[in-house]
């Protein structure tokens, strides 16, 4: 199981939650299971987030490893000017 | 990194300079196709109103006229966004931007657009189209657009963000917040809490060069589109989006930039352009005017800000606290969520809550600008820092030492920092003879920290070895301030060729797979992986190819200063070969010698700055003036330290403008009243001294040579520096930008 | 709309435009005659992009019609140049990193050079001054007004 930190105002589409329990070990498989147990964060999904794994920033990025031992952070995309 | 390196560090001469100091350049508006039409966009002068009819019979019979388009030229699109600049864009929001559909929702919203034989006889049609508008009340201040009784721009628009989500439309888009800890328990922790409220008002990004474009579309739907834009790929998929086209039938060249600092990775003409010339069967060029790029081109949002701190006696920081609404101009999209996510990401804080709202009003539409967000909630932030430090009597850099952000800090938008030089520059600052220099009477010095996150994204890169044994490096980033030297630097620096030897390039949308747009300053580290990735490919190919020249096994091949060489058992048993004579010979084993990279740049890293400026106030006249202004950013690693450097100048004299004088002023009547250069001022040559730089190096361990991305940081720190001087100046605490000669006079007359 | 006749000598050859009477002198050279080095910015005759020298004044060309041009002897970027090399100028904005997109910088060579015809050793609050009509956005100044020195330097030596 790995321990999700989901930031910002992620936790409206998870019941309040903002800490999580999910068996993944990929950021895709994260994903999948993510929007399997909460349908709502499904766009936002779709529409771009951000993983940090032991606070590297992942953008797109489906087949980056994680596992129990890392920390995880969903976040907004991030771009710029 | 502790490779001896020939040329990344290193300053030479950029290898488009002399096509730029010659004129030869080709510019967004310096390109013209045979037959080419004029076109001109017809704007609205309403800030909000219904659009009744728009009747363009008459200017369609004007001789030369030869096309005009409106809402009814493009279908209407759905709630869809699209990652584009610094945030997602909402094309049912993009068709309406680049043409009015229901309503005007800002002066110079586009309403119609011709094209003529010649620009008068465009300029003469305009003014045939008959528009009949219903005039609605606007609304131009944030904080009233969120008031219950503001006039509603858009009556579907519901605040996402909030639970449950309102059922009543208002003119808050989104409601953003990040944190964590529990800041009532951070502030009652306190000794001292400092609270106030900051506005800003939007300014523009200010490119010299106007949005240009030439677009032709022939009779089957085959395009071509030539324009100033610091993403083609974009372009490109915007406007086969909107005009119902494949992303195949479109190729977009992008030309050079004449600036853009995130303006420019939004789209306005292109999609009109080609709709213009859908309709006319021959090329169209548009031009925007200096006044059309300041009413209808993204300023960066005016806001709102309150910021409240707390820390303890001896210097630490208990809890942080904001609330950030930002206008987002006609339609949603201000960077209220990164600048929330930045306000406090300086520091290493157990406490801390950023709450920000997206909030439309009867303005431009809001596109990035540098740091898009981070500029206004940092200035907020490192202004209370500036008055905490003060009252608790603690030097102001040793009192950002104290809470700084370090490697392992869990930072305020949520993950750990990984290596960061945050503490380098405020050190450095601490150290630089800058920071010990005296002050006369009615000078005063202020010091500040910036942030920017920095990205990386979709990269394709493409070198070819030639057959001379030079090399060819096709990138897909625009090139906005000497990214190709440095292309070329890395580039060189893998094969072991001598600079000139090596030429970069940008290549057109059908030259290379999707490459993100160069903004998140991003491009000499993205473009830059990827080239490094494409010169190993290139070299790995070259070693295949000697292994079968010698007809040993591609792994006894290895390569070592810009030679194959066999290696192993076979060491020494064939005389080395040099990247020329393998080229030389590439027909005769394989073909051409290239190699590619394609990739989605992760590992991206954040930069950091410390400024310090000294400036002067004028008693008399209000006037401000800059004595002394020094910047200390980690660079990761400078490839070009001469175009760091510029990006550290730049940066900071962009936020001096900010800072003292830019600024839309509107009228009561919703209109801007200085949409040009003489009344919206930016800092010219004799406004500002010399810009001292100090670079550090903390290179990103997840980037070939260390590079982090250092263009947008330096914009961030000057707005808080500046008042924090004046505080210290004049003992008052300016929190309404910019401190212009009349607010200063204002303030001292108080 | 009635066309005027101009004759006018750019960069020592001697040119002839059926020009659109309200059309400027920047007009005329972009569009007219394929001239594009010289910019446009504003129109308004307040960022310098457009400058040219005029009959050896330094003018913003967006603020000159056409007309005004007729007889007259026009200097631009794309005369600057010597037959071989680059005027020291150019070389020194190259050598010091003095421009980052590069649209303002025609304007502000254009500027420097009329700048240096006339005060071979100016100070740097001169050369900050004389250049105030040229808008840069992307270097804060800092290497154009050192490459301005710089080549004052060696133009003096030389």
């Amino acid at each position: 199981m790995v321990h999700i930190v989901l930031g910002g105002q992620l936790k409206q589409y998870t019941g309040g939650q903002n800490q999580l329990e999910i068996d993944a070990s990929t950021i895709h498989q994260l994903f999948v299971r993510l929007e399997k147990r909460f349908p709502e964060l499904g766009p936002h999904i779709e529409g771009g987030l951000a993983v940090a794994i032991d606070g590297q920033i992942y953008q797109d990025s489906w087949f980056e490893p994680i596992s129990d031992e890392n920390e995880i952070h969903i976040l907004p995309q991030i771009a710029g000017g | 990194m502790d490779q001896k390196l020939e040329h990344v560090g290193k300053r030479p001469i950029r290898p488009d300079g002399v096509d730029k100091v010659t004129g030869r350049a080709k510019f967004g508006a310096d390109f013209n196709l045979p037959g080419q039409l004029h076109g001109r966009i017809l704007r609205s002068p309403h800030p909000h109103a219904r659009l009744v009819s728009i009747d363009t019979s008459e200017a369609e019979k004007l001789s030369g006229v030869k096309a005009v388009v409106t809402r009814d030229d493009f279908n209407d699109q759905e709630m869809k966004l699209v990652p584009a600049g610094e945030l997602m864009v909402n094309y049912h929001d993009l068709v309406r931007n680049i043409m009015a559909r229901e309503k005007v929702l800002y002066q110079g919203h586009a309403v119609a657009a011709v094209a003529a034989t010649r620009a008068s006889i465009a300029r003469r049609a305009l003014k045939l189209i008959k528009v009949e508008y219903e005039i609605l009340p606007h609304v131009l201040d944030v904080e009233e657009a969120m008031s219950e009784d503001a006039p509603l721009l858009h009556d579907w628009m519901h605040t996402v963000g909030v639970e449950p989500r309102p059922e009543k439309p208002s003119n808050i888009a989104k409601r953003v917040e990040f944190g964590h800890g529990d800041v009532d328990k951070g502030f009652a922790e306190a000794d001292v809490v400092i609270e106030r409220t900051f506005n800003t008002q939007p300014v523009h990004q200010g490119y010299i060069e106007p949005h240009a474009c030439v677009a032709s579309m022939s009779e089957d739907g085959q395009s071509e589109v030539w324009c100033t834009t610091q993403g083609h790929f974009q372009v490109r998929g915007f406007c086969a989006d909107l005009l119902g086209l494949d992303q195949s039938s479109i190729r977009v060249t992008a030309s050079e930039i004449g600036g853009g600092f995130g303006g420019k990775t939004a789209v306005y003409l292109e999609p009109v352009a080609l709709a213009l010339s859908r309709k006319s069967n021959r090329p169209v060029k548009l031009v925007m005017s200096r006044s059309e790029v300041f009413l209808a081109s993204g300023p960066a949002p005016g806001a709102k800000v309150q910021v409240k701190i707390g820390a303890t006696r001896d210097g630490k920081i208990t809890a942080g606290q904001a609330v950030l609404k930002y206008q987002a101009g006609g339609f949603q999209g201000s960077p209220v969520q990164p600048g929330a996510m930045c306000a406090f990401a300086p520091y290493d804080l157990e406490n801390v809550q950023a709450i920000g709202f997206d909030v439309v009003t009867n303005r431009p539409k809001t596109a990035a600008y540098r740091a898009p967000g981070a500029p206004i909630s940092e200035f907020a932030v490192e202004s209370v820092i500036d008055e905490l430090a003060k009252k608790l009597d603690i030097d102001p850099l040793d009192f950002r030492l104290k809470n700084a952000a370090r490697e392992g800090s869990k930072s305020s938008y949520g993950p750990k920092f990984g290596p960061i030089g945050l503490v380098q520059t405020l050190e450095k600052a601490k150290a630089h003879d800058h920071y010990q220099a005296s002050l006369g009477k009615d000078q005063g010095r202020g010091v500040a920290s910036g942030f920017w996150f920095n990205a990386g994204g979709d990269t394709c890169v493409n070198l070819t070895v030639n057959g001379d044994g030079t090399a060819t490096v096709v990138v897909g980033t625009p090139d906005i301030g000497g990214s190709r030297a440095s292309m070329a630097m890395m580039a060189a620096e893998e094969l072991n060729l001598p600079l000139d030897k090596v030429k970069a390039v940008i290549g057109d949308t059908a030259a290379l797979g999707f490459n993100f747009v160069t903004g998140g300053s991003r491009a000499t580290f993205a473009s830059g992986m990827a080239t490094v990735n494409a010169a190993k490919a290139a070299k790995a190919e070259m070693c295949r190819r000697a292994a079968k020249i010698w007809d040993i096994p591609e792994e006894a091949v290895e390569w070592e200063d810009g030679s194959v060489k066999p290696a192993g058992e076979n060491a020494g048993e064939f005389e080395p070969m040099s990247l020329k004579e393998i080229a030389a010979l590439a027909p005769k084993t394989g073909g051409p010698i290239v190699g590619m990279s394609q990739i989605n740049a992760q590992g991206a890293a954040p930069s950091f700055g410390t400024h310090i400026v000294d400036l002067e106030v004028d008693r008399e006249t209000g006037r401000v003036t800059i004595l002394r202004y020094t910047v200390l950013q980690d660079a990761g690693r400078a490839i070009h330290p001469a175009y760091v450097e510029g990006q550290f100048q730049g940066g900071a004299a962009q936020g001096i403008g900010w800072a003292l004088n830019e600024e839309y002023i509107y009228n009561e009547d919703g209109l801007l009243e200085n949409p040009n250069f003489l009344d919206y001022r930016i800092p010219v040559a004799s406004d500002l001294p010399m810009i001292d730089t100090v670079i550090i190096e903390e290179p990103n361990p997840r980037h070939p040579y260390g590079v982090r991305g250092v263009g947008e940081t330096p914009i961030v720190p000057p707005m808080a520096a500046i008042a924090n001087a004046l505080e210290n100046a004049l003992g008052i605490r300016f929190t309404d930008l910019p401190m212009s000669p009349p607010k200063v006079l204002a303030a001292l007359d108080a | 709309m009635a066309r005027q006749h101009v004759t006018t000598e750019i960069n020592g050859d001697t040119y002839e435009v059926l020009c659109e009477v309200d059309q400027t002198l920047l007009d005329v050279l972009r569009d007219e005659l394929n001239m594009t080095g010289t910019k446009e910015g504003c129109g308004t005759g307040d960022c310098g992009a457009c400058s040219v020298m005029l009959n050896d004044r330094l003018v913003c060309s967006c603020l000159v019609l056409a007309a005004e041009a007729d007889g007259a002897k026009v200097e631009t970027i794309e005369g600057m140049a010597p037959h071989e090399g680059l005027h020291p100028l150019q070389q020194k904005f190259l050598e010091h990193a003095a421009l980052q997109c590069g649209i303002c910088t025609p304007g502000f060579l254009v500027a420097a050079k009329a700048l240096l015809d006339k005060n071979p050793n100016p100070t740097e609050t001169e050369v900050r001054y004389w250049l105030a009509g040229n808008l840069c956005r992307c270097t804060g100044y800092d290497k154009i007004i050192r490459a301005v020195m710089d080549a004052a330097e060696e133009l003096r030596a030389s």
